[in-house]
This record gives C-alpha cells, sequence and structure tokens, in this order.
C-alpha cells in the first residue's frame, strides 16, 4: 500500500461457492497506468475476481484494494475509485445516451456543470455527440460499448475495469474499442484492468496473468510469457495409419509432444532447420508441417496441457444470447 | 451520508423509472386495455347475474360500479409487482448493475424505485378515470384528487413488497412463479370482484392480511363518498389508511434490507 505505483493490489484471493473453489488464492499488483489483462478460460475465474475487486462479492479469504483502500472494509471508496463495463451491457436502453449519463452523474454525486463539461468531453471522443439524445436501443453493439465506456470514465476513475468487452462484436468494432482502450491508457490517467480470453486481445495489454482453474499460472508482459515457450512451435499433422507418431516424435527428438485440435505440437530451437530432417525422419507418416513463433495460445498450451477455446455455453449464456438477441424486455 | 447525496441517488431512480413509463407507448395501451376488458367483458357478464346479498338492488348500485375501484387496484398491483419483479432481470442484464457497483447507498435506490412506482401508480390511474363513464362512477374534483392519492399509497406499498420479494430471487425462472402465487391471490382476496362478508372463516382471514384489501377499500371509500354504493365499502376510510400506512412501513423496511442485500 506504501508503494505509490501500484493501484490494485491482490493478494491471496479466495472465493468458494460451496465445493467449488473459483478462485484459488490469487495475489498480484497492478501498476499505475498499465493495461493489465486477466486471460484465461470460461470459468477459469475472471469474472469472479473481477466482482470481487468491484465489491460486488466479497472474497472468502484472502485480501485486494483499490488505491490503498480495502474492497471489504472500504467499499465505498472503492467504489468511488473504479469505473465498470461489464461482460452484459448494463445502459438503460430505453433512455436515450445523455440520460445514461445524467443518471451516472447523480449516482456518483458530480456537480451539474461538471457533469456537462466532462460528458461533453466523453461524447466527443467516443464519437457519440451526434447520437447523445437517441435512444440507447437504437444503438449498434459497437456504439453502447463506447457509451459504457465514456459513462465508465465520467466520474475519473482511478481504475477502469473492462470484464470482457469485445465479446460479441465484429473484428472491426473490437479494434475500434481497442483504439479507445489504448488512447485512455496513453492520456495516463486511468488504469485498465481486463478480462478476455480472446489471445490476440491480450496482446495489447501491457502485463498479463494467465489464470485457470482459479489460479495464476503465469504473469509478464506478452513477449516475457512468449519467451518463456522458446524456439518455435511445430505443429504436424498425422498421416493415415501412422501409429503412435506423438511418441515416436517424442523419443526420437526428445520433446514434449502435446495433441491439439490443429495437430501434434512440440518446440524445437530452430524450426527452418527443423522441418527436413522430420520430413525426411517420418516419410509417409506426416500429412502437414507448420512453423511458427510462440504465441500466447502456445503459452497457456504450454502452461496447463489445453488450448484456451470457447468452452459449452452454460444457462446464463444461453439467457445472455436471448437477451441480446431480442433487446431488454421488461 | 450526507442527505442531499442521498435525496440525488433516490431522485436518479425515480427519474429512470418514470421517464422509461413515460415513453413506453405499448404500456400505456396495455394499462388501458387490460382493465377495460375486465370491466366489459367480466363486469357486464357478471352483473347481468348477481345482485348484492345486503344491498338492495336499484338506481346507483351496480356491480359494475362495485367493481371499478377493484379494477384500478388490480391495474396497480400488476403494474407494481411486474416493474420491481423487473429487478431480477435487470440485475443480470442490465442496468441494475451500474446501480449496484456506483458509490451510493442502495437503499436509496431501493426508495426511488418504490416512488417511481408510486408515481406512475398516479398516471395509471389517471388514465383509468377515463373509464368511470362505462360503470356509472360519479366523478368530481376532491374524489379526483383523493383516488389519485390513494392510488400511490397502494402504489408505493406494492412496489415495496415487489421490491422486497425480487430481492431475494435469483433466478429469472422463479419469476413467472412468484407473479403467480403472489399477484393473482393478491387480486381474487381484495374485494376487488366481489365482497368479502360472505367468505368462510379461513379465506375470509387471508382476505384480512392482503394488503391490497385495504387498498381496494380505501379507493371503494374515496370514489364513493356518499350514495347507496357506500353500503359495499367495508372499514372507515381512516383504519383503510392506517393499515395501508403500516404496511407501507413493514414492507418499505423490508425492501431496503432486501435491496441492500442482494447477491449479486
Amino acid at each position: 500500500m506504501s508503494d505509490p505505483t501500484v493501484v490494485v493490489e491482490v493478494e491471496g484471493l479466495v472465493r468458494r461457492f460451496g465445493d467449488l473453489v473459483a478462485v484459488d488464492g490469487v495475489s498480484f499488483d497492478v501498476r499505475r497506468g498499465e493495461i493489465f489483462g486477466f486471460l484465461g478460460p470460461n470459468g477459469a475465474g475472471k469474472s469472479t475476481t473481477i466482482k470481487i475487486l468491484a465489491t460486488l462479492l466479497a472474497p472468502t479469504a484472502g485480501r485486494a484494494a483499490i488505491a490503498g483502500h480495502d474492497v471489504v472494509r472500504d467499499a465505498l471508496r472503492v467504489r468511488e475509485s473504479i469505473g465498470i463495463i461489464f461482460q452484459d451491457n448494463s445502459l438503460d436502453d430505453r433512455l436515450t445516451a445523455d440520460q445514461n449519463l445524467y443518471i451516472h452523474s447523480l449516482l456518483y454525486d458530480l456537480p451539474r456543470d461538471v457533469y456537462r463539461a466532462r460528458a461533453d468531453a466523453l461524447l466527443a471522443m467516443v464519437d457519440l455527440t451526434e447520437r447523445r439524445r437517441s435512444l440507447v436501443r437504437t444503438f449498434s453493439g459497437g456504439m453502447r460499448r463506447r457509451l459504457e465506456i465514456a459513462r465508465g470514465l465520467l466520474h475519473r476513475p482511478q481504475v477502469l475495469f473492462l470484464d470482457e468487452p469485445t465479446v460479441g462484436l465484429d473484428p472491426q468494432t473490437r479494434n475500434a474499442m481497442w483504439q479507445h482502450v489504448l488512447r485512455i491508457r496513453d492520456e495516463g490517467e486511468v488504469t485498465v484492468f481486463m478480462t478476455t480470453h480472446y489471445l490476440d486481445e491480450a496482446e495489447h495489454c501491457d502485463r498479463i496473468a494467465i489464470i485457470d482453474h482459479g489460479r495464476i499460472v503465469a504473469l509478464g508482459s506478452p513477449e516475457e510469457l512468449k519467451r518463456q515457450v522458446g524456439g518455435d512451435v511445430m505443429v504436424v499433422g498425422a498421416a493415415p495409419a501412422s501409429g503412435d507418431l506423438a511418441r515416436d516424435i517424442g523419443e526420437r527428438y526428445g520433446v514434449d509432444v502435446t495433441r491439439a485440435a490443429d495437430g501434434l505440437r512440440f518446440q524445437v530451437d530452430d524450426g527452418a532447420t527443423f522441418i527436413p530432417r522430420l520430413t525426411s525422419d517420418f516419410q509417409g507418416k506426416i500429412s502437414s508441417v507448420s512453423v511458427h513463433r510462440p504465441t500466447l495460445d502456445d503459452v497457456f498450451l504450454k502452461l496447463t496441457g489445453r488450448a484456451i477455446r470457447e468452452e459449452e455455453a452454460t444457462g446464463k449464456d444461453q439467457m445472455r444470447i436471448i437477451a441480446r438477441a431480442f433487446g431488454r424486455r421488461r | 451520508m450526507r442527505p442531499a447525496r442521498v435525496a440525488k441517488v433516490v431522485y436518479a431512480i425515480w427519474y429512470r423509472e418514470t421517464v422509461r413509463f413515460s415513453r413506453e407507448r405499448t404500456r400505456w395501451l396495455g394499462m388501458i386495455t387490460q382493465p377495460l376488458f375486465y370491466l366489459v367483458l367480466v363486469g357486464y357478464g357478471i352483473s347481468s347475474a348477481m345482485t348484492f346479498r345486503q344491498t338492495p338492488a336499484g338506481p346507483g348500485v351496480s356491480y359494475l360500479a362495485f367493481m371499478y375501484p377493484g379494477i384500478l387496484g388490480m391495474s396497480i398491483l400488476f403494474m407494481s409487482l411486474f416493474s420491481a419483479i423487473g429487478i431480477i432481470w435487470d440485475r443480470e442484464f442490465g442496468f441494475l448493475k451500474e446501480v449496484l457497483v456506483a458509490p451510493a447507498p442502495r437503499w436509496a435506490a431501493a426508495a426511488g424505485k418504490a416512488l417511481g412506482i408510486a408515481t406512475v401508480a398516479v398516471f395509471q390511474t389517471a388514465v383509468l378515470l377515463l373509464l368511470t363513464p362505462i360503470a356509472h362512477v360519479p366523478v368530481g374534483p376532491v374524489m379526483i384528487v383523493e383516488t389519485l392519492m390513494v392510488a400511490s399509497g397502494i402504489g408505493f406499498t406494492l412496489g415495496c413488497l415487489g421490491i422486497l420479494v425480487a430481492g431475494r430471487m435469483q433466478s429469472l425462472e422463479s419469476f413467472q412463479l412468484i407473479m403467480n402465487v403472489l399477484t393473482l391471490p393478491m387480486f381474487f382476496l381484495s374485494g376487488a370482484l366481489y365482497p368479502l362478508h360472505g367468505l368462510p372463516g379461513w379465506l375470509s382471514a387471508l382476505a384480512h392480511i392482503d394488503p391490497l384489501t385495504y387498498g381496494v377499500d380505501a379507493l371503494r371509500n374515496v370514489i364513493y363518498q356518499d350514495g347507496p354504493m357506500r353500503a359495499l365499502v367495508q372499514y372507515p376510510l381512516g383504519v383503510d389508511i392506517l393499515v395501508l400506512a403500516g404496511t407501507a412501513v413493514v414492507l418499505a423496511i423490508g425492501a431496503a434490507w432486501s435491496f441492500e442485500t442482494q447477491k449479486c
């Protein structure tokens, strides 16, 4: 708490739901002004951690503080210091953009003139000035997200939480979203804490914590994490009737072979010189070979033995899809 | 927390409720058609088949006139509970999260919601006063003002009940169940459609713990200030209002607690 460059401090955080341990002893610091990413598959404990940091859920054990305020004892101070953009849109779509911001200014006790000036500037920043008097239900998904960013920044939070901010957006809109997030970071006032299960998005973060089954399995900048994998990643497709190719390759070159969806994966120091060797050693048993620089997916695979991928939709996810398809029906 | 700060939060939620309401044209339409159907399709049918036991049939006494205040009560009941139970949907997929993470007292938000519902009840009742000619209900300025005041009281009380229930419920599946278990008995046992004195003891006991019973009776009190229809009023207005106010206080505390401690 004494370190002024640290804005989010988490120590030994645990959250249980009955027998299920959703967050299992998580510790990390987020530095002021960085974009910190929580990367992991659905159900890894990302949203639970965000809920605890946002004071919506009490931890079973451990401690967390934001801007020096404890999330349990000092919940009100924490709420003043943070802005949140939830996975599900939390705008009122029967109100206009302006009205949504106005209600936010009342809830955060902003003086009227301060609210007016900031709302004008933020709406301009997210390119919604023209549509400020339109009902939010007429907005596209990307426009809603932008309005939520404007709203989340209205009270000048120290930390902006983004929980899966780009789920359900098309690639172009995702890109635009990122431009906004990077701009917020560059202006230097706000620390961004985000969760994602998109690997390409995690690349934008200054530092990433990879979380799986409620535990942080790695933490560092994307480059640092990728260096952990080392060398090049080979992906080999097995030809029909090639026997136990994974074992044969593993024994021959002394490498750890993982079965992934796209083929057998393993690492070698230099992929370019390795390919001719491999193809002559295993002639006829290989249907394809590719080599690439390690990605965060390789990091995740190496650390957990699995690839990050969309898991089956839960009941709540299905409700979410319905809610998106039909708009809010209340 | 400073009173001005609390007032802003109450106002924020009240503002949201009322602006939303003013925009929803389909709701205005539904608000008037459902009571109209009850009055015409149920009212006309039943009035041709029944007479009141205690009251001699004659000029100024009709089933439609008896039913009209009950239909006002019904409309407020459905609107209040439906609106409050929207909290569950809101919490999972909507605006409520914005409220729950704000550095604002949640009980103040609950108060704003209940006051918003009370305000909507006033507008709704004002619109339904347009149906008075169908039920041959005499209209006057005092009657209108008092009816709207009672309507706001019923709206607030039932709004608090709705918030209390919604704060305890986690799933949308329980929505339909609660709506049926709560609204229909409350409506039928309130004396909205038939006088309560003929009921068997246990049913009568249930009717007496139904807050809407006193709401509907208060409406009859203020709508029929004199004339033959007064014979169908159950209690003095003071009793109705006292019971309603007492219930409102208890339910408001319950709603504040429930909203404050809801899981999210």
